[in-house]
């Protein structure tokens, strides 16, 4: 089969099943309000979120090659444009960008204002620290584990503490070598 | 261009004008949060019925309350439903037209008990990619929409005990899910005195 031409994220998200995205933000919410609830301390409550993404990004890859058509990526500038374009836009509707590449490449920011999982969100004074979406990073960084990349994923911008816009800060930390030839009866 | 303030910044959530609920989401992306709903609340409980009474029924709760609240706000102009059977249609029609996109494939009052109704789905969507390993026996993901309608029905005044069920249908290899709700006897009394 000759390979799929790599589709926009617009047509892909146009394409797949869609569902009110009140739902989605509502059962976050509730599942933060959870976490809030059974694990107490804010720092902790960041951790599962990343936990849970990262459980949600080693699957969610999967699914994205499968409907994307996207082929490898020669470099890490390409994957994290990938993301941006593609990604954020086919699974949750909205559209980000890519800037602040470092100079040799491996570290860059991700930026979006649109973001389901925030509306009818305000942080309040005990949860200061609480990175609300921490669950986006978690994805990221499982989504690319997959693909032999290691990253660190860190919010540097946060609407809900009053910045202008969502920033992620993608850092390389390392590409793992695929190992040729796969042992299967291992 | 993104990241240059195009949206306007609001000190308050009030203050930000209430979006019209038109925006969606990818099918896949709510699976995959809800599925990891369930695992992380398998992780906090011993048994089946604690999970789903008090926890996902819980998540599920406090969606409902919000729904109902943003609903009678946006769409019906700060009024709702006072009489059983506007709540039950309103739950079975509007609520579900929102979050499922789809009105409920029934509503039904029980046979046995006059406390008694019911909402069926062929498919409920939370039960879409759910497939019960056997050890589970009869736990049903739909304890959380469950939820969803008990925090509607609670929040507007009519308590009940709302609980989700598997029921096998004749020629289908999937059972459909029904939603049972048992209204509080409070309830009841007023809805009869009210006439």
């Amino acid at each position: 089969m000759p390979p799929v031409a790599p589709r926009s994220g617009d047509a892909i998200f146009a394409s797949v099943e869609r569902v009110n995205a009140e739902l989605f933000t509502l059962t976050y919410g509730a599942i933060v309000r959870q976490l809030l609830t059974d694990l107490e301390e804010v720092e902790e409550v960041n951790k599962q979120l990343d936990q849970m993404g990262y459980n949600i990004g080693i699957r969610m890859i999967d699914e994205f090659l499968a409907k994307s058509g996207v082929s490898r990526c020669v470099d890490f500038k390409g994957t994290a444009e990938v993301i941006a374009k593609v990604g954020f836009k086919m699974f949750v509707g909205v559209t980000a960008f890519v800037t602040n590449w470092d100079a040799d490449g491996t570290c860059c920011s991700i930026v979006f204002e649109d973001n389901p999982l925030v509306e009818f969100v305000e942080l309040p004074d005990t949860c200061q620290g609480l990175n609300y979406c921490n669950i986006l990073s978690g994805i990221i960084r499982g989504a690319l584990e997959m693909v032999s990349m290691k990253t660190e994923v860190t919010w540097t911008r946060d609407m809900l503490r009053g910045d202008d816009a969502f920033e992620l800060q993608v850092k390389l930390v390392k590409q793992i070598p695929e190992e040729y030839p796969y042992k299967d009866d291992e | 261009m993104i990241g240059v303030g195009k949206i306007k910044q609001y000190s308050n959530v009030l203050d930000k004008p209430l979006s019209k609920g038109k925006q969606e989401v990818s099918l896949s992306a709510f699976a995959f949060l809800f599925s990891e709903l369930v695992q992380y609340n398998q992780t906090q409980v011993d048994n089946i019925s604690e999970l789903e009474r008090s926890r996902l029924e819980d998540a599920g709760y406090a969606v409902g309350a919000r729904v109902l609240e943003l609903l009678c706000h946006r769409d019906k102009g700060n009024r709702r439903e006072m009489r059983l059977l506007g709540i039950l249609s309103f739950v079975h029609s509007t609520v579900w037209k929102v979050l499922f996109g789809k009105v409920a494939d029934s509503l039904e009052k029980g046979t046995e008990h006059e406390d008694e109704y019911m909402i069926s789905e062929k498919e409920l969507l939370v039960n879409r990619f759910i497939s019960i390993p056997k050890d589970m026996g009869t736990f049903n993901c739909g304890a959380f929409v469950a939820g969803i309608v008990r925090g509607v029905l609670d929040s507007a005044g009519f308590p009940a005990v709302v609980t989700a069920h598997f029921v096998p249908v004749e020629g289908q290899q999937r059972p459909r899910t029904t939603i049972l709700i048992k209204f509080a006897e409070e309830v009841l009394v007023r809805e009869a005195r009210l006439g």
